[in-house]
């Protein structure tokens, strides 16, 4: 066990993300381990959505690659890309439930799609998902008919439906009152430490960041790179950036680092 | 964890103390041919006191696991059986811990009851009635923001006026050319094979430029500019009303039908009898290439009896049916997407509903004028 988690799930090599000529963010290198929290800060607009929606390969970089267990994403031949993209489960901002479908047939779509099984074993699948997430009995709504922190849970449940290696989220707190946000921040901590799935996670929520994070990414907006890399702990405390410094302190910039405590 | 790789199996053994024990083994990854209840089932009908597991032959799992152990946990609880969880992987324990925290909300589930004939039919005449009245309001709000309109009240932005009229005039223009142009050649096809018979051929003029001025072209411009504009109107303003768009207009008192219908009403008021005009002209171009074609007319015979048919009368009534149409798909259009419900699929039924309401009302209106107009003697 101790070996594969020090293994790199996720490496982000040299990668420039551009819209057109425009680039976005540039030489972001970074790499993840098996069963940790990976979290992408930054402030509004500077490309944390951007970033995943290249690592979830709804957008190719401009230049570089990203490698899943050291197989490469970027380069891989379409239908190994479709295997690996299996692997993965990705809750959107604003869940992006299927709005024609109950919950139920939004968690069953992929299961009758790929897992083979039989139909009662999926409904029983589908339970146990959407119990996971707390909402038992909500089974035959549709996603018009739930709260947006509902629909966000559900979306969750749907993410979780093929059991995958790569939990990403978009903003998992964004529109949330603040006990579903931590019950939410909960819940990922759960699946990373029961499933042993490893989670991407964007979000400028500084609670969140320091209750979930392993290691984190900070994106520049003027500088358009990475700035800093590691447990946000250490990196609000001894950050040489003073922006990285000031983004997790909520702007209360301290002047000079603080010394090392080690 | 890769130590006992294989299917998943379990194997069930009473023990001593009213027992049952349930041994996991192999790789638990959700795949078909899970192992199923029975076994568990029948064990705890033997007067089992107590469920434990043992889980040390097993290997990888994930919620098909969880699923199976809730099931188990399901079963238990129905016999009164104590469930012994202490021997399962930690990480399982917690999500059926983490399963269980929400109490499955019972009174979610609905029981819809199912109505009697009498009154599946009352309701469909109640919901006719108030859609009737729902079309009643809107036509009523619109003749009430064009007063406001005119007087210089209505909260109005020429600027969406002219995008909606590039959209819905020059835009449009090229299918609408096309589509009467056709027209006209079959038209004059279809007379042409009629009117030889007497040796009347020069009156493929006649029914060339009578049927296009006063029916064909506004008809055809219409259901043209009904599927492509009257569609686009209702899937605009249905996506606005998904988003919310139309409630953030109501919050700041904006009045939606000013500000959204009544721009794109204008834009087709306006555009509907340019586009018959070019629609005219084109489809008598039509008529007048099959004639000089195919039939002994000469160029300037077929000109001269278009002329001396069309008078300015029909004209003026193919341009103001024109414009009723118009009127009639903005209507129809910006109806259904205002009335959209809230999601996707409800965006689709309304652009469906907007092109079938506009096409037929299209239609409808054109029999009413052709009554009125046969009685008047236009």
């Amino acid at each position: 066990m101790s070996d594969r988690r020090t293994e790199n799930k996720i490496e982000i090599r040299d990668l420039t993300m551009a819209y057109g000529s425009f680039v976005v963010m540039r030489d972001i290198t970074v790499s993840v381990r098996r069963a940790e929290v990976f979290v992408i800060m930054g402030g509004s607009g500077c490309g944390k959505s951007t970033l995943l929606k290249h690592m979830i390969g709804l957008k190719r970089p401009a230049k570089g690659d990203i490698l899943y267990d050291g197989v490469s994403f970027v380069n891989a031949p379409e239908e190994q890309q479709q295997a690996m993209l299996r692997r993965f489960g990705v809750l959107f901002q604003g869940g992006a439930l299927w709005s024609s479908m109950t919950l139920a047939e939004n968690v069953a779509l992929p299961l009758g799609e790929y897992s083979g099984l039989s139909a009662a074993d999926i409904h029983e699948l589908v339970k146990v998902k959407l119990a996971l997430v707390g909402l038992s009995g909500f089974e035959g709504y549709y996603p018009s008919e739930i709260s947006g922190g509902m629909r966000k849970r559900a979306g969750l449940a749907r993410a979780m439906a093929l059991d995958p290696d790569i939990l990403f989220f978009d903003e998992p707190s964004a529109g949330l009152d603040p006990i579903s946000s931590r019950n939410l921040d909960e819940l990922i901590l759960q699946l990373r430490d029961s499933l042993g799935a490893t989670i991407v996670v964007v979000t400028h929520e500084l609670d969140s960041i320091f209750a979930i994070a392993d290691n984190a990414l900070f994106l520049d907006t003027e500088t358009r790179t990475m700035t800093a890399q590691g447990n946000p702990n250490d990196l609000r405390d001894h950050s040489e950036d003073p922006r990285v410094r000031e983004f997790l302190t909520r702007g209360e910039v301290r002047s000079e680092p603080a010394p090392s405590a080690s | 964890m890769d130590l006992h790789p294989g299917p998943p199996q379990l194997s069930v053994t009473q023990e001593a103390g009213d027992t049952l024990k349930v041994s996991l083994s192999g790789d638990w990854v959700s795949q078909p041919g899970m192992p199923g209840l029975q076994e568990v089932r029948n064990g705890l009908d033997q007067g089992t006191k107590t469920l434990t597991f043992d889980a040390s032959q097993l290997g990888q799992w994930n919620t098909g696991l969880l699923a199976f152990l809730l099931r188990c946990l399901a079963l238990a609880e129905e016999r009164k059986v104590t469930f012994e969880g202490d021997a399962l992987p930690e990480g399982a324990r917690k999500l059926i811990g983490l399963a269980q925290a929400v109490p499955e909300k019972k009174d979610a589930r609905r029981q819809e009851a199912r109505p009697g004939w009498i009154s599946v039919v009352g309701q469909r005449w109640i919901d006719r009635f108030a859609g009737a009245r729902e079309i009643l309001t809107f036509i009523g709000e619109n003749i009430l923001a064009l007063g406001k309109l005119v007087r210089g009240r209505a909260q109005f932005r020429w600027s969406d006026t002219l995008v909606v009229v590039q959209e819905a005039g020059p835009e449009a223009l090229p299918i609408v050319l096309l589509i009467n142009f056709l027209i006209g050649l079959i038209l004059a096809f279809v007379a042409s094979v009629q009117l030889t018979q007497f040796g009347a051929s020069i009156y493929v003029a006649d029914t060339v430029a009578i049927g296009t001025v006063r029916e064909m072209g506004c008809i055809m411009t219409g259901i043209i500019i009904c599927g492509r504009t009257g569609a686009a109107f209702a899937a605009q303003l249905g996506t606005m009303k998904v988003n919310e768009e139309i409630d953030a207009f109501t919050t700041f008192g904006i009045s939606a039908v000013e500000f959204l219908v009544l721009p794109r009403m204008i834009a087709l008021i306006l555009m509907m009898p340019l586009l018959c005009v070019f629609a005219d002209a084109v489809a008598i171009l039509g008529g007048f290439l099959v004639s000089i074609a195919m039939l002994d007319v000469s160029a300037t015979e077929y000109i001269n009896r278009t002329i001396e048919a069309i008078t300015l009368q029909s004209f003026l009534l193919g341009l103001g049916k024109g414009c009723f149409f118009g009127i009639l798909v903005a209507l129809t259009g910006c109806l259904r997407g205002m009335q959209c419900g809230d999601n996707a699929a409800a965006v689709g039924q309304a652009t469906t509903s907007a092109v079938v309401a506009g096409i037929t009302a299209i239609i409808a209106a054109d029999g009413i004028f052709a009554v009125v107009t046969s009685v008047l003697g236009i």
